[in-house]
Order: structure tokens, then sequence, then C-alpha cells
């Protein structure tokens, strides 16, 4: 009988204190430095104050070590035994979400916990990657070259991303299909199916063009041409983009972006946040956090390489592409090289659900590392 | 087992390629963070100071106008008023309705509170309502929080102390209109007024001064977060006329209810010290905004109110213009100073006959009598034997015919006709008819009572080329002599001390003698309708008995004291029937204060005074 979360060889077991010695404290380092900019930035964002946003913002990184720390700690092989359950789960709050946002006023995407306002769609984010991973874990790559051997995994991913698309969130939407998109690839997905998608999407534009509302598409047209409506939609882009360029190299200094205190620049503590960071801290600060983000992304990637399992090799790669889908996208927006999507800055924008979401990936991120020598089966 | 290797070397190759990929974004990112920050960097400073910086101009304060006392003649005073700033308010509408409710607004007063916030961008702040009282202010300031976007002002009205009595010399300031050259970026602050008339028109540049700038930083909502530098404006410029406010007041006040104008020059220096036309108007209330149906009330008023007759009113000199006559026929030889003449009461050129004003004739005169006694036969002949060219020449030197140019808007020519000019005109030659009804002051002769000032100016002040002017004479300046020999123009004196002074005199009635100094004058009484040949016969009409408009006008020049003349005046009423009846007693009552007050005595303190 077929049980993947048994290894092939000796059982392995790591005791606690075994994983932590084995956590990456250079990547919790990089985590914590970037967040202590976030949090530094939000004060500056509140004209210097802890409330309303710093502090909230440090209780919530705080919960999220410890949700790093718990993800980190639990074996990979309960990761792949429970991540269809996992992503049932997951898509059973998103199916919830749908229905009660039918029932209640305008577009609702998070569950209210009452301590906490769950978004599923954060946390599909996780919960398909690990679907995935664990699909083409037990995949030959035969069956991932052959059309009936993707149809599934295809499946996996569309499902959900077109229930967040039609929340209506297409930010997240577009996340998740890119993030599967990632995965396709980098599994061995023949390049030619790609191609086939592009240019069938291609094909598609002008039709999914009309399903888009009248903000999507007006953001889209706004990004084309950002002066069309300078103090509507167009406003944002332009507003960042002074705010960045008068920046210069080495900012205004901390507390002292004119943009961003004089109001002209706005979601700064959102999804704004860089604009604001490199207003104040200049092109040296900016370019700095993005080096941060470079090494977490290559310790992602040195995961992926030294873990032993195939399994652990895609969450590794999967969530890193993840996270890199988050910091890419955000600063090319706000760079105004796309159009104004709501994907925030993790760990540097305010916002509970990105961070608990994002912490709970490098938790599974760090988990792969620490079980890398582990040997997971599959047949 | 093969496969599953290959599997994962698949991962790997393809992971790598990723990575590539994922680098080349960053980098793409990074590149971008240079173009925007480095390359760009300071395009964007620009604008980022455009945004935040907000520049305000700040009026200066207007120069003020003096007479030649340093009184007052046009001044600066507070005005509170309740400003809307459009930013500032979530509803416009809704700020303006709460603030109708406190105190009326007009529907003109609300369409143009809503025309002027269109123009403007929301920062700027709209007038609503000026000239607040205090209490009007506080109930403003009681009811702020209903109010949201009114902020209370204080700025400066320009005030005229003299009123109507200066409007014609002073003239007004009021709003800039799209019209207005937009040279200075003062002229686009809205409330900010600019001279529309008289010395505020002329010496606009002077008065206004340079304005202030206020730099401010604001947000992103409008709101003013600080003060980044304040640079101070720059003072208009005081200006001092050599108007006499007291003069002025004496010659505004001696026309009554008469329309007319009246100018006072002293005869050695032409400076101007009244200048007078009626019935006038009321700068103040032009200064505050004038509504429509006041405006349309002066603009319909058939005394003129608007029209600076001064300078801008054209008339026929008539007897006034006989002196220069005299001169011309003394100059040519056509008459000498004993040469007399016969009046009839008519003679005829060719079968066209010429009347005397009194119609039993005044027997034999000469030329001092004629002057006396105003009588029209002897300037016929005059005329007649002298011609129009010379006429007109002299004319001229005495500063008829050409604009004075003193700085008033519209001023006019007038119009001395010669052979040359009737040619041009009219393409036909000059009818020696006509040089008779030019020796009298009529046909095509026109002058502006300024001009016919300074005329008498240069008589009085034995043929020195003096020009009327608003602004102090150095002392000491020589003026250019006319060349008109003192012989002729002690005879033109003489003549014209005898109308006043003489038993018989046209003006005898309005002789005075003050300190032993009297006045000389000549009277002038101007047709504005043709008599015909029919009225004439049944008997002309008295003038009282005509409608205004078709009475004649009168005229009187005079200057005094007569044996040593210091000022020069010049009265014209409008349809006021004759000049010795109506003309003369104004000047009269004018150079009587006029020497009661001696002027130009006190001359000295101008150097004192600041410009």
């Amino acid at each position: 009988m077929y049980k993947p979360y048994e290894t092939t060889f000796k059982s392995q077991k790591l005791t606690i204190k075994e994983k932590l010695m084995n956590i990456s404290f250079c990547y919790v380092l990089f985590i914590c430095v970037l967040a202590a900019i976030g949090i530094t930035m939000l004060y500056s964002a509140a004209n210097g104050h802890w409330r309303p946003w710093a502090l909230n913002q440090l209780v919530r990184f705080g919960a999220g070590l410890g949700i790093m720390l718990f993800f980190a700690m639990v074996d990979i092989r309960i990761l792949l035994r429970y991540a269809y359950v996992f992503y049932f789960f997951t898509l059973f709050l998103l199916i919830v979400v749908e229905i009660s946002g039918h029932v209640g006023m305008g577009a609702q995407r998070w569950i209210n916990l009452g301590f906490f306002k769950l978004q599923p769609s954060e946390l599909m984010k996780v919960a398909l990657v690990l679907a995935l991973a664990r699909y083409f874990h037990t995949r030959s790559l035969q069956s991932i070259e052959s059309l009936g051997g993707i149809l599934p995994g295809l499946l996996l991913a569309l499902v959900p991303a077109g229930l967040v698309i039609v929340q209506p969130d297409l930010g997240t939407g577009l996340m998740l299909l890119f993030t599967a998109t990632a995965i396709f690839f980098v599994v061995g997905v023949q390049l030619w199916k790609f191609g086939v998608v592009a240019v069938g999407a291609i094909i598609f534009m002008p039709i999914a063009w009309a399903f888009l509302r009248d903000y999507q598409k007006d953001r889209v047209l706004t990004f084309l041409d950002p002066e069309r409506d300078p103090l509507g939609a167009g406003y944002h882009i332009i507003q960042s983009k002074i705010a960045l360029g008068s920046g210069g190299v080495f900012g205004k200094g901390f507390l002292k972006g004119t943009q961003s205190h004089l109001n002209f620049l706005p979601e700064k503590h959102t999804d704004f946040i860089f604009t604001m960071l490199s207003e104040e801290w200049g092109m040296i600060g900016a370019v700095f956090v993005i080096l941060l983000n470079f090494c977490i992304v290559a310790y992602g990637y040195s995961f992926a390489l030294k873990s032993s399992s195939y399994f652990g090799k895609v969450v590794a790669i999967g969530l890193t592409t993840n996270y890199f889908l988050y910091v890419s996208i955000n600063t090319a927006m706000v760079l105004g090289l796309i159009p104004v999507v709501g994907i925030p800055l993790p760990l540097i924008s305010y916002g509970g659900t990105v961070m608990l979401s994002i912490m709970a990936s490098f938790g599974i991120l760090l988990s792969v590392y620490i079980n890398r020598n582990i040997q997971v089966g599959k047949e | 087992m093969n496969r599953d290797n290959d599997k994962g070397k698949v991962l790997i190759r393809r992971s790598l390629i990723m990575a590539g990929c994922k680098v080349f974004v960053l980098l793409l990112i990074i590149f971008r963070l240079y173009y925007l920050q480095v390359y760009q960097a300071d395009k964007f400073k620009m604008l980022a100071d455009e945004n935040r910086i907000s520049t305000r101009i700040l009026i200066p304060q207007r120069g003020i106008i003096y007479d030649r006392n340093h009184k007052v003649l046009a001044t600066n005073v507070q005005n509170f008023q309740a400003l809307i700033v459009a930013e500032q308010t979530p509803n416009v509408q809704e700020t303006l309705d709460a603030f109708k409710r406190i105190m009326p607004l007009s529907a003109e007063e609300e369409q143009r509170i809503k025309q002027d916030l269109k123009r403007n961008r929301s920062f700027v702040p709209i007038k609503v309502k000026d000239n607040l009282s205090w209490e009007e202010v506080s109930e403003i300031q009681l009811n702020a929080a209903d109010l949201p976007g009114i902020i209370i002002d204080e700025s400066l009205n320009r005030y005229y102390p003299m009123g109507e009595k200066t409007a014609q010399v002073v003239g007004y300031v009021a709003a800039v209109s799209e019209q207005d050259r937009k040279d200075d970026p003062l002229l686009e602050v809205p409330g900010f007024k600019i001279g529309k008339s008289g010395i505020e028109k002329y010496l606009e540049h002077d008065l206004r001064g340079e304005g202030g700038i206020l730099k401010l930083e604001v947000n992103a909502y409008g709101r003013v977060m600080n003060e980044i530098e304040e640079t101070d404006g720059v003072h208009g410029k005081n200006i001092v006329l050599t108007l006499d406010s007291r003069l002025q007041e004496a010659a505004y006040e001696a026309f009554g209810e008469e329309s007319g104008a009246a100018v006072l020059l002293d005869v050695h220096n032409g400076e101007i010290l009244a200048f007078v036309s009626t019935p006038s108007f009321d700068p103040n209330a032009f200064s505050q905004g004038l509504s429509v149906t006041e405006w349309n009330a002066l603009l319909e008023d058939e005394r003129h109110p608007l029209t600076n007759k001064v300078i801008q009113g054209q008339y026929s000199p008539g007897s006034v213009f006989k002196p220069l006559v005299a001169i011309a026929g003394l100059e040519s030889g056509a008459i000498k100073p004993d040469t007399r003449f016969f009046c009839a009461g008519k003679m005829f050129v060719g079968d066209h006959p010429f009347h005397c004003w009194r119609r039993g004739g005044h027997g034999y005169l000469n030329v001092v009598e004629a002057l006396k006694h105003s009588c029209d036969i002897y300037f016929y002949e005059t005329a007649q034997k002298t011609g129009i060219d010379k006429i007109a020449e002299v004319a001229r030197r005495f500063g008829l015919g050409s604009r004075v140019n003193i700085g008033l808007e519209n001023e006019k020519a007038g119009l001395i006709p010669d052979k040359e000019w009737k040619l041009k005109r009219f393409g036909e030659p000059w009818q020696v008819g006509e040089s008779l009804i030019a020796g009298i002051g009529q046909g095509y002769v026109l002058v502006t009572p300024l001009q016919l000032a300074m005329m008498t100016a240069r008589i009085a002040n034995g043929g020195y080329a003096v020009t009327p002017t608003f602004f102090p004479v150095p002392q000491g300046k020589s003026f250019e002599k006319i060349n008109v020999d003192k012989k002729y123009l002690d005879l033109v004196k003489e003549g014209m001390y005898e109308v006043v002074n003489g038993t018989g005199g046209t003006a005898w009635a309005s002789q005075f003698v003050y300190k032993g100094q009297r006045m000389s004058g000549k009277t002038g009484s101007v047709q504005v309708r043709r008599i015909s040949l029919k009225e004439r016969q049944s008997g002309i009409i008295k003038q009282k008995d005509l409608p205004w408009k078709y009475r004649d006008h009168a005229i009187f020049v005079a200057y005094a004291p007569a044996d040593n003349p210091k000022y020069a005046l010049a009265v014209l009423a409008e349809h006021g029937g004759g000049g010795a009846a109506v003309a003369a007693p104004i000047a009269s009552k004018i150079l009587k204060t006029t020497l009661e007050l001696d002027p130009s005595a006190k001359k000295t303190s101008f150097s004192e005074q600041e410009m």
C-alpha cells in the first residue's frame, strides 16, 4: 500500500533540540532585519508615532515568529501527509467567503474569527504550493510531461485562482496562477505547453477584458497612461514616482519624506510603503531592502538544493517564488513598471494576514531546510 | 529510478533557470530605482517641491496720493472680508448656504463667487463678502463650525477722502478685468485692484509697488503646514499732486447743480491747483464694487458724470477765443492798437449777413473796447483781414489744437482749423465766411477747458509756454517764450481787465477786490443749436426758456491778480446759458478763494515732501 509519508529507508526522527540547532539563523536574521525596517517605516508613516501601525505590526511580527517557529518544527512528512487536507480545507473556506460575500454587502475576502480576520486567499498561497508539491512529488517525469499528468495539477491551481479572481481580488488570483506556473515550470512541464497557454491567453485577452470590473480596467488603462487622470486613478503612480525620484541617492532622511508626510503619497503604510522608504532613505535604502530580499530568495533556493526530497525542493521553490512574486510585483508596481495591483510588500507593509501567511511559509521553508536529510518516500 | 533521477535533474535545471530570471527581475528593479532616483531625481525633486510649496503673493500697500499741502487724496483703509477656500470645505454650496443664513448674498454676488471658484484652483481663497463690520466678523467667527472653508481676511481698501470732488483727477481702482494685461503676477491675485482711471491709472506702476512672496508648505489637501519663507514686497510710491484740496473743493462747490468743468493753473509753471468736472461720481463706490444699476445710472445721466469734461469735453470757445484773434490781427498788421471798426449790429460778406450778439450794434470800437464788450463785428473784421491760417498759428502757440498730455485717459486735442485742414477734411477750399465764424470762436474751432486754462495762463504770464501738469514743477524751471510782443499782450490784458472791471464790461457784475487785487477775464457763450432766420426775426428765445440741453454753453476764462497774474482759470458750464451770467460768477468765486489762500506762496514746502 502506498504510504507517502513513510520514509523509504530507516525511520529518521529529529529531536526538537536538533531541529532548533538546524535552523538557518542567517535566514531568520534577514527576516528580522526586514521586519525591523518595516516597523521603522510604519513609525515614520504615523509621523513618528508607534500608533496606529508600528506597535500593531511589532506584535504581529512577534506572533509571526511564533508561527514560523511552529512550522519550522513540523516534520516535513507531516506536511506531505496533510498537504491535500490543508488544501481542500482552504478551498472550502474560499467557497464560504465567496458565498457569504454574495450574501453580505459587496466583496468580502475574509472570515471574521473574532480576534483575527482570516483571508483564505492568503492561506491558499501556501496550501496550493504544498498541494502541487505533493502532487508532483508522486508523479514520474513521464507523467508530468503527459497531458493527463498535469491536468489534476492544473485543476488544483485554476479552481482556487478562479475563486479568488471573482472575489474580486485580481492581484492575489494572478499571484496564485504565477506561483502555480512557476511550479509547473520547475517540475519540467514542456516549454511548448507554456507557449500554447500564452498564445491562448493572448487570444482570450479581449474576452477576459470584458469580464474585468471597471476599476480593474481603470487600473490597467491608468498604468498604460498615468496622465490620463492625474487626480484620479493615475494619481497613485504619479505621486509614487515623484516621491521615489525626489528621494534621490541618499533620501530625505528618516521622518522627513515630504511627499509621504504631506499625504501626497497615498497608501503609504500599506502598498506604497516601499515608495516612502525610498523617499526617506533614498536609493541606498531601497537597494538595501532589495538585496535583503534577494538574500531571502537565494537562501530559499539553497534550501531547495540541499533538500534531499523532491517534495521539499518543490515546496521550497514554490514558497520562495511566492515570496519573490510579492516583492517584485509590489516594487515594480510602485516604480511604475506594472499596473497598480493590491499586492503589499511582505514584512514591511502594514497588514496582518500577509504577515502571518508569509511567516508560516518561512517556517515551512525552514522545515524543509531542517529536514533536508530526511528521505521522503513516494512508492 | 533512472527517470526519477532525470526528474530531480530537470527540477534543478529548471529552478536554476528560474533563479536566473529572478535575478534579472531584481536587477531590472534596481535599474529602475537608479533611473528614477538618480537619473531623473532633479525632475522629481522639482515636482515634489511643486507639490508641497504653495506660493502666495502678498499684496503690497498702494502708494498714497497727496495734494500740494500733504492732505490725503487717496489712501488705504482696513477692510475685513470673508473668503472661501474651496478645498477646505467638503461642500462649497453647503458652506455658502450656511453663510447666507448669517448674512444675505445677492444672486449676483453668488454668481460671481461661483465664477471665481471655477476660474481659480481650489486652494485659492475667493472673496465672499467684503467691507464687513466688526459685528459681522464676530458673527462669522461665532459660527465658524458651520462654515468650513470660510476665513476672515484683513485687507486694505482704497479710500478717497475727497470723494467725488477729486474723482475726475485721482480716478479710482477696481478689480482686474480679463482685458487687463497680465504682466504682473499680482494681477492674478484675486481681489487685487488696479487703477482704472485718473492718476490711479496713469501712475499705476509707481503706486502699485511690488508684491511680496509667501512660500508655504501645504499638504496634499492644501492645508498649510509651515511657512517656508516670506519675501517682503515693496510699498507703492506715494505721490504728491499739485492740487490744492481746498481750492478743489471750492471749485467743485462753486458749480452747484451746473454741469461743467473748471481748471485753475499757476500761470508761472502750469501747476494745476484745481481740476473739476461736474457732476462727478463717488470713487469709493467704484473701489468697493459698483452694482449694475448704479453703473447704468451713471452711464445714462445726460450730464455725463463719467466724462472728464476738462479734457474730454470739446467745445467751441466762443468769445474767449477773441483775445487770440486780436493778437493774430495785431501780429499780422491787419489791425493796429488803435484801429477802430464800426459795429452796426450786422455786416455782410457777399450777401451773407453776420450778426453781432448786440442787435443794435456797438458803434466805433478799438481792440480793447471790442474785447470789453465782446463785439462780434470787430472780430469778424479782424478775422477777415487776418486770415484763418494766421489765427490758427497764433492759437496753436497758445496751446490750442493739440493734446496737453497731462496723463489722464481720453484727452481730446480739440481742433484749430486752417485752409489745409479744410481741404484735407472736406476736399473743399476755405470760405472767407468761415474765417469770420472762427473769429468769434465758433464754427470748426474746438477746445477743451484745459486748453483754455493754458491759453489764459500764457496770456497772463506774458507769453511763456507753460503746460498744465499735476506734478510739482521744480522751482526755477524756465519756460520758452511763445514770441508774442508784450505790447500786444498788454492790449489784450487791458481788454480782459475791462471785461470785468470796466463799467459795461460783459463780466462787470462778477468783479471783486481782495486786498487790492482784481481779476481779469473774458466771457464766452457758445451756441449749441443753430439760430434760424425765422427765430431771429421773431425774436430770439431767452436762454432760460429753452430746454437744458439746447441752452448755450457758458465759458469764462480769467486770471488774477489782474496787475500781477498768478493764477489762470477756465470755467465752463454746459448749457449754462451766458458766460457772463453763469460762468463768470463761478470763476469769480474760485479766484477769490484762490487769492485768499494764495497756495503758490507756500511753494517751498515741496522740496521737503517725499515723492
